[in-house]
């Protein structure tokens, strides 16, 4: 008991600690690819202490709306991030919402982003609001029908026992999975707000959908916003990577690991498990950061297009194991 | 305690009566909904108590001599009885303060205590005769309140369709109880029950009910009147009508296919998969399309029937392949979110009601800003607009998340039309899902949000004390049906008993109340632990953050990058904030399309915009049978004008045809 709820709490905080620092080698990467050297990557930790210690600039008719969001969306998007299986699956908690509660967080977080944009009753905030809501309209339906699929697949709509069944034998080569791990990435990119969709690094206020309803935010609230974009991007890493890539999980659960090898040897599989951890977002950064500077920003009402493409595949997914179980 | 219901019912019937004293419209308005609130909510106790009890008959001499009136109150009655109550109650205690903005009081109060205790009727009636009386009597005094200010453009119109969909509805359920009595013609639910039809009776029948109650609930195509006649009535009889009326008819549905036919076949789950996943995605789409807030939440309305209708669907389905366990568990859904969207939507209305009362308008390009000046309004509206967009951990979330684990729950059906009907919905229902919470951002956002775009929203004032308090009570109900949710679906365990002969497992002894609808293994979800950890985690950051960072604020004009316009002109308004879904989905589907005309260089004059969508079911439906039915009476408006030889000679004709076709019959 004791030893889960160590594990949870060593995930709650590895996801917060982690988070920038998946972000700052991403920028990292890309600024390589650009031929520059770049800033550290412990840069956006830098950058949320500089903005913590700074006053708040507030416009003169925020509502309590526009105060209070930064702190939930960094709250949902904490809770989801952490009901995600990082180095370990079946944590104490995690039965406390499957893959669909987690995603319905982040859709929380989204909506009280895209209210807190329209606050202020400035175009910009506007136009992000309303693209984020068209995005997200075709994203978070593609998510959901690749949840299906994956669930059919498990059996289960619990990440922890999807990522158990990923890691076993029973899962094998399957084409459903293939579809759902393509769909997966495009959600994923476009939820994080990734090039092609939108452009994280952006100064041209007309092309961006993220950074224009952040746009009035300042100080401590801009900081709160800005990690839990970063939590966000590692909960997709995190959830890409424990279904798709289950290397060195440890899926047998605390309970479970603890009583086949009590002491040294669970400490021993978790290590293992952090350690691959490590090396996932290591290789989701440099893959992320090429795929960004290869790939041009789209038009946004071609955005549509790649989305309904994610949302067809997953369709096709849950079609086939509607016909087969075996496909 | 039927006796005791039904007396109930009697004196919300008869208290209509005191809303006719013109001379003191006052002491009328606190009467009516001060008794109406006390009825009602002693009714939904007692439905609450009917949920765990043995169902009790009751006959009682009225109506047809040789058949009486049956009445019956067992789990499923208890928990409409529950849910329409509790939304009757909420709109008493509301219309207590807003009905002081009411022009002509005594158009509302006479029928307002009828239209409760019809509902309330429809819901205890145990035969044919009754039930249809109950319904008649729920859509004329319901059609009074539409049409209760009469002078506004358009609401007559509004009335005159209602009228006309109440009646093809009344028209079809008369013929489905006709073939469900069968020729032996008894007309009591007992005797329904008792002799099932079966074959090519059985399916039209059900057909029938299907599009008897459908166009009662606004199940597509047969919708067209609600986001008419909704909107038109005072606003918390909006809220009775798109809360709870809408929720009658669904009752009726299960009454009919799954109490008194009995085991519907599986085609039957297919076509009410097909309408509900439509009418879901549909209804939601046609809402993000308006301006009105009132005609919005009346097309949300028509996709949250929708969700129920895929939720029944899917009970239907599991039904006819054998799993009552799955049966139960999408019927559970379904009467969750009926619960659900009973609470929200009756909060949305009060909101809107709250916003016309302040600023005297609807339409949402004329308001803006008031989360300033109505703060528990804003509050209040927001945790509804949440709950309606599946946000956890509200009460939406739950019953959606339920019905998707139904849709999970049989990969292997073995018909084809459920291989594809149940991923094709669950693609619908996440669609409908992902489109509310985009509709919902757009309704708040421009309503409470932002600067006021008129003089009205500027200096609006915050509503009186009663709406106040019925706002914050649904707001509550919200988060706790969200973070208890173990204990409504224990509570509808008996009425899943009573239809399927099975109930899912007992949720409120399992620790933490953590909801687990199939097994552990499967899926879980905990919306206390989610709520609490939110909580947390939000009071933690801000404390430490205000304790070790910063809590200086300064105030500034709004950066806008660097230049603000003072016109609130220049915001987003409904219509744009909609811009980017009208052109991604309404395109094709409601030919939406957007002009924009450009004055050539050197001209001063202004630019425009035009913006045109185009509804289907009215281009494709609704236009044409009115077509044929305009010139079917022209045509045969020329026998009005017939000597008396000729009318003779036709009923002659007539009764030879009908004599000939009787001697052939036999």
């Amino acid at each position: 008991m004791i030893l889960s709820l160590l594990v949870q709490g060593v995930q709650m905080s590895l996801v917060l600690l982690a988070a920038p620092l998946l972000t700052g080698a991403v920028r990292k990467v890309k600024a390589r690819w650009q031929r520059r050297r770049g800033a550290s990557v412990l840069q956006p930790y830098r950058d949320l202490r500089r903005l913590l210690g700074k006053d708040v600039v507030l416009a003169e008719n925020a509502s309590w709306l526009f105060r209070t969001a930064p702190y939930l969306i960094f709250a949902f998007t904490w809770v989801a991030a952490s009901l995600v299986p990082t180095f370990a699956a079946g944590l104490i908690f995690s039965w406390t919402g499957d893959l669909i509660a987690i995603i319905a967080l982040l859709g929380a977080a989204r909506f009280m982003l895209t209210l807190a944009g329209m606050d202020i009753g400035t175009a910009f905030g506007g136009i992000g609001a309303s693209r984020e809501a068209m995005i997200a309209a075709l994203a978070e339906p593609a998510m959901l029908m690749i949840i299906i699929a994956l669930a059919l697949m498990a059996g289960s709509s619990q990440l922890s026992t999807i990522a158990e069944f990923m890691a076993s034998s029973a899962a094998g080569p399957r084409v459903s999975a293939a579809l759902a791990l393509v769909a997966f990435v495009i959600v994923a990119l476009a939820e994080n707000a990734r090039i092609p969709v939108d452009n994280p690094a952006t100064h041209l206020e007309l092309t961006m959908v993220h950074e224009a309803m952040v746009l009035e935010y300042s100080g401590r609230h801009l900081a709160m916003i800005e990690l839990a974009a970063a939590l966000k991007l590692l909960l997709m890493v995190s959830a890409i990577a424990c279904i798709f890539g289950p290397i060195g999980l440890v899926v047998a659960g605390p309970a479970g690991a603890a009583a086949a090898a009590p002491g040294v040897a669970a400490i021993g599989a978790y290590t293992i498990g952090a350690a691959a951890y490590a090396g996932k977002l290591a290789v989701a950064a440099v893959l992320l950061g090429t795929f960004e500077s290869a790939i041009a920003k789209m038009r946004v009402f071609r955005v549509p297009n790649l989305l309904g493409g994610a949302l067809m595949l997953g369709l096709l997914a849950t079609l086939l194991l509607f016909v087969s179980r075996g496909l | 305690m039927l006796p005791l219901v039904l007396a109930g019912t009697a004196v919300l019937l008869a208290s209509g009566l005191a809303g006719l004293r013109r001379a003191a419209p006052d002491a009328a308005r606190r009467i009516v909904y001060g008794s109406s609130l006390g009825l009602c909510a002693a009714l939904a106790l007692a439905g609450l108590a009917a949920l765990g009890a043995p169902p009790t008959v009751l006959r009682l001499p009225l109506f047809v001599p040789w058949v009486g009136a049956w009445f019956r109150l067992d789990p499923l009655a208890g928990f409409f009885l529950f849910v329409v109550n509790l939304g009757g109650a909420g709109a008493s205690l509301y219309g207590l303060g807003y009905g002081r903005h009411e022009p002509t009081p005594e158009r509302v109060l006479a029928f307002y205590p009828a239209f409760l205790a019809a509902m309330n009727l429809v819901l205890l009636a145990a035969d044919a005769f009754g039930f249809l009386f109950a319904w008649e009597l729920m859509s004329v005094t319901s059609w009074a309140l539409v049409v209760a200010h009469h002078h506004e453009p358009g609401n007559r119109r509004a009335g005159f369709l209602y009228l006309l969909m109440a009646t093809l509805s009344g028209l079809a359920l008369l013929l489905a109880f006709g073939l469900l009595a069968g020729p032996a013609g008894d007309y009591g639910f007992a005797a329904m029950r008792a002799a099932r039809p079966a074959g090519g009776a059985a399916a039209l029948a059900l057909l029938l009910a299907l599009a008897g109650t459908g166009a009662k609930a606004g199940l597509m195509p047969l919708h067209a009147w609600l986001p008419e006649a909704h909107p038109a009535a005072p606003s918390h009889v909006s809220a009775l009508m798109s809360g709870v009326m809408t929720k009658v008819a669904v009752y009726a549905f299960i009454r009919i296919v799954f109490d008194l036919l009995g085991g519907p076949p599986w085609w039957a789950a297919v076509v009410v998969l097909a309408l509900g996943g439509a009418t879901a995605v549909l209804g939601v789409l046609q809402a993000l399309l308006q301006r009105d807030l009132k005609r919005l939440l009346a097309y949300s309305t028509v996709e949250n029937i929708g969700i129920v209708f895929i939720g029944l669907g899917l009970a239907m389905a599991f039904r006819a392949d054998g799993d009552p366990i799955g049966a139960a568990l999408a019927l559970t859904a379904a009467l969750f979110h009926v619960f659900n969207h009973a609470v929200f939507k009756s909060l949305l209305f009060y909101g809107a009601g709250a916003v016309q009362a302040a600023t005297g308008s609807r339409d949402m390009d004329a308001l803006g800003g008031l989360i300033h000046r109505m703060r528990l309004t804003s509050f209040a509206v927001l945790v509804g607009c949440g709950a309606i967009s599946a946000l956890p951990p509200l009460n939406g979330f739950v019953s959606e998340w339920l019905t998707f684990q139904a849709i999970l729950l049989h990969p292997d059906l073995p018909q084809w039309g459920f291989k594809v009907m149940l991923p094709a919905d669950g693609a619908l229902l996440a669609l409908a899902a992902a489109l509310a919470a985009a509709c919902f951002v757009k309704a708040y956002g421009i309503t409470f949000l932002g600067r006021p775009r008129s003089q009205a929203a500027a200096t609006a004032m915050e509503v009186d004390g009663f709406s106040r308090a019925t706002m914050a009570g649904f707001a509550a109900l919200c988060l706790l049906g969200g973070i208890f949710p173990g204990v409504m679906i224990d509570a509808l365990a008996p009425v899943a008993h009573a239809l399927l002969g099975t109930r899912l497992p007992a949720q409120l002894a399992l620790p933490w109340v953590t909801v687990v609808p199939v097994a552990a293994a499967r899926s879980s979800y905990n919306g206390l632990l989610i709520f609490l950890f939110i909580a947390t985690a939000t009071s933690l950051t801000v404390l430490a953050i205000h304790r070790f960072a910063s809590h200086a604020v300064r105030r500034s004009p709004a950066w806008d990058c660097g230049f603000p316009d003072p016109s609130p002109a220049t915001q987003y308004t409904a219509d744009s904030f909609a811009q980017p879904i009208r052109r991604v989905f309404a395109a094709s589907l409601f030919r939406a399309r957007e002009v924009v005309t450009m004055p050539p260089p050197g001209d001063t004059g202004p630019a425009t915009i035009e913006k045109t969508f185009c509804d289907p079911f009215w281009d494709w439906g609704y236009a044409p049978v009115a077509g044929w039915i305009d010139r079917a009476a022209t045509t045969l408006n020329v026998l009005q004008f017939l000597t008396i030889r000729r009318y003779l000679s036709f009923v002659f004709l007539a009764l030879v045809t009908l004599l000939l076709a009787v001697a052939l019959w036999g």
